[in-house]
């Protein structure tokens, strides 16, 4: 799929991710429409996946670690033809497939549980480690938030990957400079994230989070190299696409939506 | 019928005592907006502050500052106010005894749409099995105002399980007298007791109307302080009361119901029954489909009553 299908993908999903939240008229925006490209990328470009058969052996593996940005992760599903879009509607509804966070246990096409900040790297380290065992050739992506990435535990999977030389591994740092209680800067920095990286031993870019070209560039990268995990620092805006939810800047984390902000939101996107 | 936030009454307090005390601090791990401890970074900006998404760091920072004499305040959601950070709590703060005090937010089926990870089902029964440590669960603004001061006068660890929305009032009385270590009775009764802890409070008063108009005469007990628990208030009452029904909002395994049982069990076997989560995951929800789903309501306790009644 060519560049302009993927950002037209990307646009999709921001609209149905949106369109869930608001349609619940609550939800974490923020961190789910950051992600709305790469997402894009990974299923409609990259990754080795069967909707029709999500439990595929020997499939790529997504582990969305940021386990809150769920609502993005179910839009692009529900577009890959996992379940149907109407679905899509029943985001946290009593007895829903769809959670705010994401569920291995719910929903098709999860492969792992994550809410917990910290621990879906981990997951992700061991799928890559059980791909090398199984020479499989799969391949394991995973997305970190960067106030997520002030778990200790991050920086445990990140040795490991390191120690393990998963080059079969590719985490991506949404790295949109917000958190809940102020920006990463303010509560606790992780400044030069794409240094720190590096420092561990990780095959590191730093792109613009944003940029279809740069996405599949880095992955291409990242396919390249041998005996070590690579690290994409995606540089985010937090709520993009979203005019006034860009603007809340950190209280766009999570965000209330009226009838009224539902169909101004929904008009931007189209 | 609710006056102020709980979170709210936890800064205002915090606010009054750390303007006495200079060895009150307050950590935050990112859920500062959620906890209602925002506010007290302006005041005090050097003895309230984030340590950003890092729990286990949070906690072992606090057991450090407590070995110094001051008296922090860790606060997260409650499965990574305790599941998460278990052996920090276990090593660096219960058995180093160092005096922190953790805040736990949205126990139970409170979290409602944060769903199953961030619905604890076992903070208690984790935290109550570590030795040298208080576990308090408020029931209102009332209780909760008059808690906090004697938690920071209390020299040790204490879990406090936080709600921290608005709640209906239950201590109204103008005498009303809390004591951090004695439970409370809400109503004397001779038939049942209920004794119960946190929202199921509120949800056992609602029951009551309709135990009246069955004729049961109900005792109703708060067991606030799960840990360590009023041993001889709940042998009286059960031995007034042949008769007993727990509820909290916890995994039956573990929690009050367990404390209770385990009381009950050496000093006087007494028929009883538990009314919490059985042992299930939590999952997205308002609380009221969360309430149902979960046989958490008044009706349940009603039933529960019934049952233990014709078993005496
Ligand atoms: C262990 C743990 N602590 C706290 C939380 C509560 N929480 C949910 S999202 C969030 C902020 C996440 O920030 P970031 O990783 O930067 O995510 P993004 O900006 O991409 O939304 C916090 C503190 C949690 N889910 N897990
Ligand atoms: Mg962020």
């Amino acid at each position: 799929m060519g560049t302009a299908e993927l950002r037209n993908i990307a646009k999709q999903i921001r609209y149905y991710t949106t369109d869930e939240i608001a349609t619940l008229g609550v939800g974490h925006i923020g961190g789910s429409l950051s992600i709305a490209d790469l997402l894009a990328v990974l299923y409609f470009k990259e990754m080795n996946v069967d909707p029709k058969n999500p439990n595929m052996e020997n499939r790529d593996r997504l582990v969305v670690s940021k386990g809150h940005a769920g609502p993005a992760v179910y839009a692009a599903l529900a577009l890959k033809g996992y379940f149907p879009m109407e679905e899509l509607k029943t985001l946290n509804v009593e007895g829903t497939n769809l959670p705010s966070h994401c569920d291995r246990t719910l929903t098709p096409g999860i492969d792992m549980t994550a809410g917990s900040l910290g621990q879906g790297i981990s997951a992700a380290v061991g799928m890559a480690k059980a791909s090398k065992i199984l020479d499989n050739g799969a391949r394991v992506y995973c997305i970190i938030g960067d106030g997520e990435s002030q778990e200790g535990q991050v920086w445990e999977a990140c040795m490991s990957a390191v120690q393990l030389k998963l080059d079969n591994l590719i985490v991506f740092m949404d790295y949109n400079k917000m958190q809940i209680d102020g920006t990463t800067e303010e509560i606790m920095s992780v400044a030069n994230p794409a240094e720190r990286f590096k420092a561990f031993g990780f095959n590191v870019y730093e792109i613009d989070g944003h940029d279809i070209d740069a996405i599949v560039a880095s992955i291409d990268g990242a396919k390249q190299v041998k005996d070590k995990p690579t690290m994409v620092v995606l540089n985010t805006v937090k709520g993009k696409g979203i005019s006034f939810v860009e603007n809340a800047l950190v209280d766009c984390h999570s965000m209330n939506f009226n009838a009224e902000q539902k169909a101004a939101a929904l008009e931007e996107l189209k | 019928m609710a006056s102020k936030e709980i979170r709210g009454i936890f800064c205002d307090v915090l606010t009054e005592e750390m303007a006495k005390d200079k060895r009150i601090v307050v950590i935050d791990a990112d859920l500062a907006k959620c906890n209602g401890t925002m506010g007290l970074r302006k005041i005090y900006p050097d003895r309230a502050f984030d340590v950003g998404i890092a729990e286990q760091n949070m906690a072992g920072i606090a057991a450090g500052m407590a070995t110094c004499g001051m008296i922090p305040f860790i606060s997260s959601f409650t499965p990574f106010a305790t599941r998460r950070i278990c052996d920090q709590i276990s090593v660096s703060i219960a058995l180093a005894k160092c005096n922190v005090k953790i805040v736990g937010s949205d126990p139970g089926i409170t979290a409602q749409l944060n769903g199953a990870t961030h619905m604890s089902v076992e903070d208690v029964g984790v935290v109550r099995s570590i030795p040298n440590i208080v576990i308090y669960e408020p029931v209102d603004a009332e209780q909760f105002r008059q808690a906090m001061p004697q938690i920071i006068n209390y020299d040790g660890p204490v879990y406090i399980r936080m709600f921290r929305k608005a709640i209906d009032d239950v201590f109204t009385a103008p005498d009303y007298k809390f004591d951090l270590f004695k439970a409370d009775t809400i109503k004397e009764g001779k038939d049942v007791t209920i004794f119960a802890t946190g929202i199921m409070v509120q949800e056992t008063m609602k029951a009551l109307k309709t135990l009246e108009e069955l004729g049961i005469d109900a005792e109703v007990i708060n067991i606030h302080t799960i840990k360590p628990i009023d041993r001889e208030a709940v042998i009286a009452s059960a031995k007034k009361t042949r008769a007993v029904v727990v509820a909290e909002n916890h995994n039956i395994i573990g929690g009050l119901g367990s404390a209770v049982a385990e009381v009950l069990g050496e000093e006087c076997p007494t028929i009883m029954k538990r009314i919490g989560i059985k042992d299930r995951f939590g999952q997205v929800g308002k609380l009221p489909f969360l309430q149902e789903e979960y046989e958490m309501t008044d009706k349940h306790i009603v039933e529960a009553v019934k049952e233990v009644i014709s078993k005496k």
